[in-house]
């Protein structure tokens, strides 16, 4: 199991910000599977083995955190909040709009590999609603037709 | 990234550096960047603590809990390590104003930790920032690398002889990690289960060692309390209620948008003025006025003071200051499904109140919804909610029951329409397209 040089410098970072080894578990997670794509059984064992944990002690966090997956995703993850705020301005549309145009559920992921369709909670864009979040970047103030030029954005 | 908006009757205390490019720290100096925390440095603690006190700063995360008061309860001394935790795991629907703080002023937050831990006595400071926010942790951990570039922070900062660190910490997703016991355990590196208490954090947090956490909106009202003064920041506010707060206007407004308001500013001029009112000719039917766990207004009670207290008075919270407000073209048996929803999802499982409750709540709610509602199922999803309050860990359970005992109660009829197999009254296609969206 091998990570980039930027996560290992990252991974040494982390560690000395805490007293014990196993606070650096969540953030280290998230890490690894921005770079992997995913928490394969290889990530886990190594994040168990560096942190002197059990990979059940391991599995267990995963299974909490709502942004940590076990199972590959496409490479870009579509997340469409429909909580409160979005959905008095339109969150539900996108998110039926995101299934039609990519033919694809909650937590599904398009043949060819390229979007992952999620739908989140509140991301914290309320006043900014309705809101996306592409991976890590967020689309506001969205109409259906602002998210085709969005999602065809990430066609390329 | 998110776009800022004014209003003439904001004052703008935590907002001040918003949009002036304080993240760069020459900037934030410029700007009476941390000259707060040096003056500290010539103040004793308890008088640090006194001054918070004084000014009658309350917590900004929801629970109104007086700064002052809950830093005074740290023990002056201890065997174990003392910290200082800020929260910034901001997921409350309907809130997005640490977000901007964390956006556009970064140091401020810094700068709050610091003067805490001068006031309690800690070395070691973490400020934790939900896994969403990703683009708000790399810009934090630059303000951290330049402060401790300029010996800001590290040993011997402002060369005061005192040694001082601070880390930033990331989330993976998950409410109840907002709730400062589940905070203090996913900092540790577990699943965000909550601590009974008492011990408080205070006395036993972080590795056993006394912790103060305080929401990020709190920690960054705190240098304009230690450079202004107590008695100024307490008269912008309401007796008891010192300060302003950052209000996040969403949903059926002309102009949502986060606004710093004095506290006690008025609801209604909060929602028709600042908010512009309800667009396309709609009428306002309810107010969640402190994000989704706070009980929902009626439009005639909207006459109020948004303060911790007077809030209180009118049956519901100020919260986290997130102020959602619905036309009458929505659906309250929707809505209050929708917020069920969020709180099923987000349930640890661990106290078997809320694991149970919320997952029967949802499933009752959805039925209900779909037309398949009994009239028993009214009185039930009250029953239900009230048996869940105070009857677990954290405040989870209660912040999924308050808001739906309060959606039956005011809104009982509208359950009722719902009956019969009655289509939902409020399904029309197209409904939602029709309000304008921000540009």
């Amino acid at each position: 199991m091998k990570f980039s040089d930027e996560f290992e410098t990252r991974f040494t970072m982390m560690a000395r910000h805490y007293p014990t080894k196993r606070s650096v578990l969540v953030p280290a997670l998230l890490y690894a599977q921005d770079e992997i794509g995913y928490l394969s059984d290889e990530v886990i064992q190594e994040i168990a083995r560096r942190l002197e944990l059990t990979e059940l002690d391991v599995r267990n966090v995963i299974s909490y955190y709502s942004m940590l997956t076990t199972k590959p995703r496409g490479k870009y993850n579509v997340q469409v909040c429909t909580n409160i705020a979005c959905m008095l301005r339109g969150g539900e549309e996108l998110f039926a709009h995101c299934r039609k145009k990519l033919g694809i559920g909650h937590k599904q992921t398009t043949q060819d590999g390229r979007f992952t369709l999620e739908e989140v909670e509140c991301i914290g864009a309320c006043s900014w609603a309705p809101a996306i979040q592409v991976n890590y970047d967020f689309h506001e103030n969205l109409t259906v037709e602002k998210l085709d030029k969005v999602l065809d954005g990430y066609q390329k | 990234m998110a776009s800022l908006v004014s209003h003439p009757d904001e004052v703008k205390v935590v907002s001040r550096r918003f949009g002036q490019g304080a993240t760069n720290i020459d900037r934030y100096l410029e700007l009476d960047g941390y000259k707060a925390v040096q003056k500290a440095f010539a103040m004793e603690p308890d008088a640090i603590i006194n001054e918070v006190k004084n000014s009658g700063l309350r917590g900004r995360g929801g629970a109104g809990f007086s700064t002052g008061m809950k830093w005074s309860f740290v023990p002056k001394q201890s065997a174990k390590p003392k910290y200082v935790l800020c929260n910034g795991d901001e997921s409350e629907p309907g809130t997005c104003k640490d977000r901007l703080i964390f956006e556009h002023d970064p140091h401020a937050v810094i700068e709050g930790v610091m003067i805490a831990a001068l006031a309690v006595g800690s070395q070691t400071g973490y400020i934790y920032i939900r896994g969403e926010y990703r683009y708000l942790s790399i810009i934090m951990q630059k303000a951290l690398a330049d402060a401790y570039a300029r010996g800001f922070l590290g040993k011997n900062i402002f060369g005061s002889g005192r040694d001082l660190d601070i880390y930033w910490h990331g989330g993976a997703g998950a409410y109840e990690v907002g709730e400062e016991s589940a905070l203090m355990e996913s900092l540790e590196g577990k699943r965000g289960i909550p601590r009974i208490r008492p011990p408080f954090p205070a006395v036993v947090g972080l590795w056993g060692g006394p912790t103060v956490i305080n929401n990020a909106e709190t920690l960054a009202s705190v240098p304009h309390i230690i450079l202004g003064g107590a008695e100024w920041y307490a008269k912008v506010g309401t007796p008891k209620n010192g300060g302003t707060r950052l209000f996040c206007l969403s949903g059926n407004l002309e102009k949502p948008g986060v606004y710093e308001l004095p506290m006690g500013y008025n609801l209604r001029k909060m929602i028709y003025e600042v908010g512009g009112g309800i667009p396309n000719g709609r009428e306002l039917k309810a107010v969640v006025p402190g994000g989704s766990s706070t009980p929902v207004l009626l439009p005639e009670e909207i006459d109020i003071s948004m303060d911790f207290d007077s809030v209180a008075k009118a049956g519901s919270m100020l919260g986290s200051g997130g102020v959602v407000v619905l036309d009458d073209t929505n659906c309250i048996v929707k809505f209050a499904l929708r917020t069920m929803k969020f709180y099923r999802h987000e349930s640890c499982g661990w106290c078997i109140p809320c694991r149970e409750g919320t997952d029967w709540l949802e499933k009752t709610l959805t039925r209900f919804h779909a037309g398949g509602g009994l009239k028993k199922d009214i009185d039930n999803i009250q029953y239900l909610s009230e048996n869940m309050l105070g009857r677990t860990f954290c405040p989870l359970g209660d912040a999924a029951a308050m808001p739906t005992i309060a959606f039956v109660k005011k809104f009982r009829k509208e359950f009722e329409d719902h009956l019969e197999g009655r289509p939902c009254p409020f399904e029309r296609a197209g409904a939602v397209e029709q309000l304008p969206v921000l540009a």
